[in-house]
């Protein structure tokens, strides 16, 4: 075991795919000598030279195209989109191509081995574009797994386990935790799996569903709450897609309540289908309307960052509303 | 940390001088007249009576095909169709050149290409008719072939999605020590989209040994080249990119072989991408959906077909005493019957069973997709008649 912050455990998961797997391939903008601009990637091309971990030219379409054919061709492609803002000029290569080779191809052809590594999210002062959390858009896309960590330890072994899942994975990676999270990361090698949510604390009353960053927000107002006397169960989605559905419906069926949080606007938010979802399979055990506590329909703001956040006295007063109801 | 210079290679002028279009001329290598003999200066590319007259054979079937499936589509026995016709001659030249190892990323005109590599009959027509025979299940419209033995990628409705990805494909080829390249056909009006710019680009700073393969043919779909770009066509940002260019008849077999096989070469000596802009004219409609007469002239396509690429390989294979008349007859009424009988027997084989329709979306079928599934056969046994493909053989 070790300490280290989300960027070292990332790091470290792509020092221990590299080292196995010869064919593994890091690129993007800046993540060659640089080591990228949070340092992700920092070391990689000179432990594994230049041919396996290198920049590319400022082109998000481009970087996605490249590695849709590196990844066709069988190599293990590992791509950085430098901000998740960025991404959207590679939004038909990814929605159009990576999601759809093996369908298209009856399984002749895959993108299976790539993975999509991506920082999102704000409250780092980014303004509109270095605070996105586009994950509802890609969620609509079948053929795409979907994966968010909350702190490093959940970061490696879930990074480990994109990486060789055989399946293309949009990896998002929430940048305002990495330097600010530290936690006690095995050095060996271990994956968690996708696709599974993950109880974070147990509780009686409601359930509070997040992912990422979030998971933070919801642990503060779980603790407001508690003072309140009100138990609450803490679940980390892990995976946006595929999504573990039977795991938060029976968390729900348990405490009869529902709040879902992220930072992404209200409408069209992921936590839209998941009130969807959930409303159809724990009709009779819901006690309240499922809550949801999300970023506002506007663009990401600057000035009023801390007022567009969904953060924990917002969840915590819905925590109350829900239970009141 | 080593010291760079990005002027190292300018130069200075004291003059305001604007640089023009047209100052560097892109000439268009042409080694066949019309009549089928050389030019002068032209050098005959090394070529076996064997590569040669498979060339003109596929070329010679490729015709045929397209002109049943037209018909084929027009009788509504196909939804969809995409000819080649006057074009052939780019497809088939270049794959000529190529090595069986090497994978072909194509549009959706480059039918030669994948009959060269010796897709069957039976194949185009399986995927043609999306029968339980076609290894893509039936999940694409007509004409988006695509087959692993043959190293040929499946092809995409989305225009120039390829273009990057034949980088990428090709950077993982040298990455694995292969002696291998990746050829990416493409036309002038798909040449417009983003993906151009950064595949190119892409290519070129990462060595990739690609082949870019333009085939400019005039149109896309209505739009004149005139219309696409204001620039000396496609050739000319091959330069721009820093990538190896060459301009070639598209309607010359033979220049199309020599110009790709010495593009192959390099790609693999240098290992770097190499652009090749073949001029050429879509005799065809776009495709069965489109009617070309509301926006050109018979004319210009009369002066065209004077130089259909099938006659002039005719008359060159007869000068040099490999054209055999009746053996050429043979195979037209051969590949003829063939279409038919293949067309015939595709229709008759049924879809693939439901189940696939939630297959390969993954890797595995994820829970959610199979109650999906399980509720949509459960609905289809209620209404039967109204899924009247499926309903028979849903279990």
């Amino acid at each position: 075991m070790a300490k280290m912050n989300l960027l070292q455990a990332i790091n470290n998961a792509l020092v221990t795919v590299m080292e196995q797997d010869k064919q593994a391939m890091v690129f993007g903008e800046d993540v060659g000598h640089f080591g990228g601009v949070f340092r992700a990637t920092s070391n990689l091309q000179e432990k594994f030279g230049k041919s396996r971990c290198f920049n590319t030219p400022l082109t998000e379409q481009g970087i996605i195209g490249f590695a849709n054919g590196l990844a066709a061709q069988g190599s293990t492609a590992i791509a950085e989109i430098q901000f998740a803002d960025y991404i959207f000029p590679a939004f038909d290569q990814i929605v159009n191509e990576t999601a759809k080779f093996r369908y298209r191809s009856g399984g002749q052809f895959s993108c299976g081995t790539l993975t999509i590594r991506t920082p999102y999210g704000g409250g780092i002062a980014g303004g509109l574009y270095h605070s996105q959390s586009p994950e509802a858009f890609f969620a609509h896309c079948p053929g795409l797994k979907i994966v968010v960590p909350r702190n490093p330890y959940q970061a490696k072994g879930l990074l480990l386990a994109a990486i060789r899942d055989n399946n293309p994975v949009l990896f998002m990676e929430p940048k305002r935790l990495y330097r600010a999270s530290v936690s006690e990361v095995p050095e060996e090698d271990y994956e968690l799996p996708l696709g599974k949510a993950d109880v974070v604390q147990e509780g009686t009353d409601i359930t509070l569903l997040g992912w990422g960053a979030q998971i933070e927000i919801l642990q503060q107002a779980a603790e407001m709450a508690l003072e309140d006397g009100i138990s609450c169960e803490i679940v980390d989605l892990r995976s946006i897609s595929p999504w573990d559905a039977q795991t938060v419906a029976e968390s729900v069926m348990k405490t009869g309540r529902l709040l879902i949080n992220h930072e992404a606007p209200l409408t069209g938010g992921f936590a839209s289908e998941i009130a969807a979802t959930i409303q159809d399979k724990c009709f009779l055990y819901l006690e309240a309307p499922v809550a949801r506590v999300c970023g506002l329909d506007t663009p990401y703001p600057l000035a009023h960052e801390k007022e567009y956040m969904p953060d924990q006295y917002k969840t915590y007063e819905a925590i109350k509303r829900t239970l009141k109801y | 940390m080593q010291d760079r210079n990005h002027l190292a290679r300018v130069t200075t002028t004291h003059q305001v001088h604007i640089i023009e279009n047209g100052l560097i001329d892109i000439p268009m290598l042409q080694v066949l007249k019309p009549d089928g003999t050389l030019h002068e200066q032209a050098e005959e590319p090394e070529i076996t009576q064997e590569v040669a007259c498979k060339i003109y054979d596929t070329m010679e079937y490729i015709r045929i095909l397209d002109e049943r499936m037209i018909g084929a589509q027009r009788q509504g026995r196909i939804s969809f169709y995409l000819a080649s016709t006057g074009e052939e001659a780019a497809a088939v030249g270049s794959a000529a050149a190529l090595q069986p190892q090497d994978m072909i990323m194509s549009q959706y005109r480059e039918q030669g290409a994948l009959a060269y590599r010796g897709y069957t009959t039976a194949q185009f027509m399986n995927q043609m008719f999306s029968n339980e025979k076609d290894p893509n299940k039936g999940r694409q419209m007509p004409i988006h072939y695509g087959d692993k033995a043959l190293n040929f990628m499946t092809i995409s409705s989305p225009l120039g999605t390829q273009i990057p990805q034949a980088a990428g494909y090709a950077y993982g080829q040298k990455m694995a020590g292969l002696d291998a390249v990746t050829i990416c056909y493409f036309g002038e009006g798909a040449a417009s989209e983003g993906d151009f710019h950064a595949g190119l680009n892409m290519a070129a700073v990462l060595h990739c040994p690609a082949i870019f393969f333009c085939r400019n043919n005039g149109y896309a779909i209505s739009t004149p080249a005139e219309e696409q770009f204001a620039g000396d066509g496609i050739a000319s940002r091959g330069l721009g990119y820093g990538v190896k260019t060459i301009r070639v008849d598209g309607n010359d077999p033979l220049a199309v072989y020599a110009a790709t096989l010495k593009a192959r070469e390099l790609a693999l000596s240098e290992r770097c991408p190499i652009l090749i802009e073949a001029m050429t004219y879509r005799l065809a409609a776009h495709s069965t959906s489109d009617d070309p007469t509301g926006y050109r002239s018979r004319d210009e396509e009369d002066k065209w077909r004077l130089k259909d690429p099938i006659q002039r390989m005719a008359k060159w294979l007869q000068h040099k005493g490999w054209f055999d008349e009746a053996a050429n007859k043979a195979l037209i009424d051969e590949s003829r019957q063939a279409v038919l009988s293949a067309l015939k027997e595709a229709e008759k084989i049924p879809v693939n069973p439901i189940d696939d329709m939630v297959t390969d979306v993954y890797d595995k079928v994820p829970p959610h997709l199979q109650y999906q599934m399980n509720e949509l056969k459960a609905h289809i046994e209620k209404y039967p008649q109204a899924y009247p493909k499926t309903a028979g053989r849903n279990k």
